[in-house]
């Protein structure tokens, strides 16, 4: 123990030099917090400054290119948009079940551990690893090829625990004298979930909801490793079409040695981020809208 | 029952996950011995019958990358935490908790882009001539930046669940700010902090698209943080983008690879499962 932390347990540390401790220790704090801070923003700031001149309709709208200042983003928008609804329809439906079966029905017992400390540990399971899970899975044993359907799927495994997380809390919060109180008027069990207890804890999933899905949206590595493609200039038409998405685009637009298409890259990077941000408004919208009513 | 299958979904997933890993990886063991595979100081699998397949480069370029995400992202998570919980003001908070989960919430494949357009070309370059275009410096530090917001809302929580009592008692011996924290609560959320930081571990050591971008891909041993190093997850990458030569044994190497780098985190994150159950014993 230093000099000046023994005066302060002594009473006496009032003084001038422990003040000058105190502030320093409060401005480190506050560098340390600042650094992260001026990080976002740089980053933020670069993309924007080096995305700005290739942003444009026909930016949305064209084929990738060999050529950086022709190159577009449309067959990556729509095979992130084909992605993502096999995603969601696979892992809403099934997240939510799972959520509702832990909290409501399970009894407390060996598979109800079990399940439980499968997703803890399945959500901490890095993603690329859910991409030779796919590879090996839906690519080869199931024979779904390389395609849209392999890939949602993929990516509905890798925010599944994500959804039953948020989902398992979003029932928690339900007061349990909602449900008490449906089941002395009579009702079922199922009635009491499906009819009171699921209404209420909606807002709550459906914020867990988007932000699984806005994860799912900027993944690269599963899908990269599952076998997307790098280079496409067709636009899918069915769930068993090759594919590639906006972050998989990015990445093949970044890794080229040509400056040019740097810029290429940001303006995807700022079409991307865009979309997430408004995800992420709608969510905190929910949130708010929901915290507002008790 | 139908919402018992979906939770047994769960299940399943760990049990494909599994059995796809060890399938492959011991279907490679048959033509690679286990001595070579981790005792082996050089990896070039794709070398036809000059192949060599020692991982250790590949473990070697992904601790590097963690132990520099670690060292760069433990101060300044740990600080934003105790800011956070000792010392900010609940308007500063409100602009801090968003700004987390913003950082928290940018893909990879940005953060990657971040690190090599960058840090490396505006950071690096500029101040140490030395410095490789593909180097593990940059690539560690953007994935310190990544696992921050982890760091510091974890830790965060943990410093919250130190009951009040310890703190006023510390105010009323006397001790200042600066003393109450350092030496009452950040000890007394030791534990808690250690899991976060332990949980932050294993995401570096599972990140892949920053590596992938701006780590190089050259297997490495050097220690020399200014070189390119290949990461077990970069590796992956590269074998699926299809730029090596496809053949049977480089589909599974990538297995083998995905293997060592699953249990690996799972070792991490079980005992950072751990120390968070036993610390909430504690407490509640």
């Amino acid at each position: 123990m230093s000099v000046g932390e023994a005066q302060a347990f002594s009473l006496r540390g009032q003084g001038g030099k422990q003040n000058l401790y105190e502030k320093t220790f409060v401005v480190l704090l506050l560098v340390a917090v600042l650094i992260g801070v001026a990080s976002l923003i740089t980053l933020l700031i670069d993309v924007l400054r080096v995305g700005a001149p290739r942003l444009s309709v026909d930016f949305l709208t064209s084929l990738p290119s060999r050529f950086a200042a022709r190159a577009g983003a449309q067959p990556a928008l729509w095979g992130t948009l084909w992605v993502i609804s096999v995603c969601t329809l696979f892992s809403v439906p099934v997240g939510m079940g799972a959520a509702i079966y832990l909290e409501e029905f399970a009894r407390k017992g060996r598979l109800a551990t079990l399940i439980e400390l499968n997703i803890a540990n399945l959500a901490a399971v890095p993603s690329i690893i859910y991409g030779l899970l796919g590879l090996a899975v839906f690519v080869r044993f199931f024979a779904m090829g390389r395609s849209v359907l392999a890939g949602g799927l993929t990516l509905g495994l890798l925010v599944l625990p994500v959804i039953v997380l948020s989902g398992r809390e979003a029932l928690r919060a339900v007061p349990s004298s909602i449900r008490d109180g449906a089941l002395a008027l009579g009702a079922t069990r199922w009635q009491t979930v499906s009819r009171q207890v699921f209404p209420a804890a909606l807002p709550g999933f459906l914020t867990g909801i988007i932000l699984a899905l806005s994860r799912a949206i900027g993944e690269t590595a599963p899908l990269i490793t599952m076998g997307a493609l790098t280079y496409v200039t067709f636009v899918p038409n069915s769930l068993l079409d090759r594919f590639t998405v906006l972050p998989i685009q990015i990445f093949n637009w970044t890794s080229r040695p040509q400056s040019a298409f740097a810029e290429t890259a940001a303006a995807g990077i700022v079409v991307l981020l865009a979309v997430l941000l408004a995800m992420n408004a709608v969510a905190i919208l929910i949130r708010s809208r929901y915290q507002r009513k008790p | 029952m139908v919402l018992m299958a979906c939770g047994l979904i769960s299940v399943l997933t760990t049990l494909g996950i599994v059995l796809a890993l060890i399938s492959e990886t011991l279907s490679f063991f048959r033509e690679v011995s286990p001595l070579e595979y981790f005792t082996g100081r050089e990896w070039a699998p794709t070398f036809g019958r000059n192949a060599s397949f020692g991982v250790l480069p590949l473990i070697s370029g992904t601790l590097k990358v963690t132990a520099i995400a670690v060292m760069f992202s433990v101060p300044l998570g740990l600080a934003t935490a105790i800011y956070l919980s000792e010392y900010a003001p609940g308007r500063v908070r409100g602009f801090l908790k968003p700004f987390l989960e913003v950082l928290a919430g940018i893909p990879t494949v940005v953060l990657g882009f971040f690190a090599l357009n960058f840090v490396t070309k505006n950071l690096l370059e500029p101040a140490i001539p030395q410095v490789e275009r593909f180097n593990v410096l940059s690539a560690g530090l953007v994935v310190g930046l990544m696992i921050i917001p982890t760091i510091a809302s974890l830790s965060e929580d943990a410093l919250r669940a130190v009951p009040g009592s310890l703190r006023e008692g510390a105010y009323a011996l006397g001790a200042t700010r600066r003393i109450a924290a350092l030496k009452v609560i950040v000890p007394a959320a030791l534990s808690g902090i250690a899991a976060s930081v332990i949980l932050g571990m294993s995401r570096a050591v599972g990140e892949t698209m920053i590596v992938a971008i701006a780590g190089g891909n050259q297997p490495s041993m050097s220690f020399n943080p200014l070189k390119g190093s290949q990461t077990m997850t970069a590796y992956i990458v590269q074998v699926s983008l299809g730029d090596t030569a496809t053949g049977e044994i480089a589909y599974q190497t990538i297995f083998a690879v995905g293997t060592t780098l699953f249990v690996l985190t799972l070792i991490l994150n079980l005992i950072s499962i751990r120390i968070v159950r036993r610390f909430r014993e504690t407490y509640e």
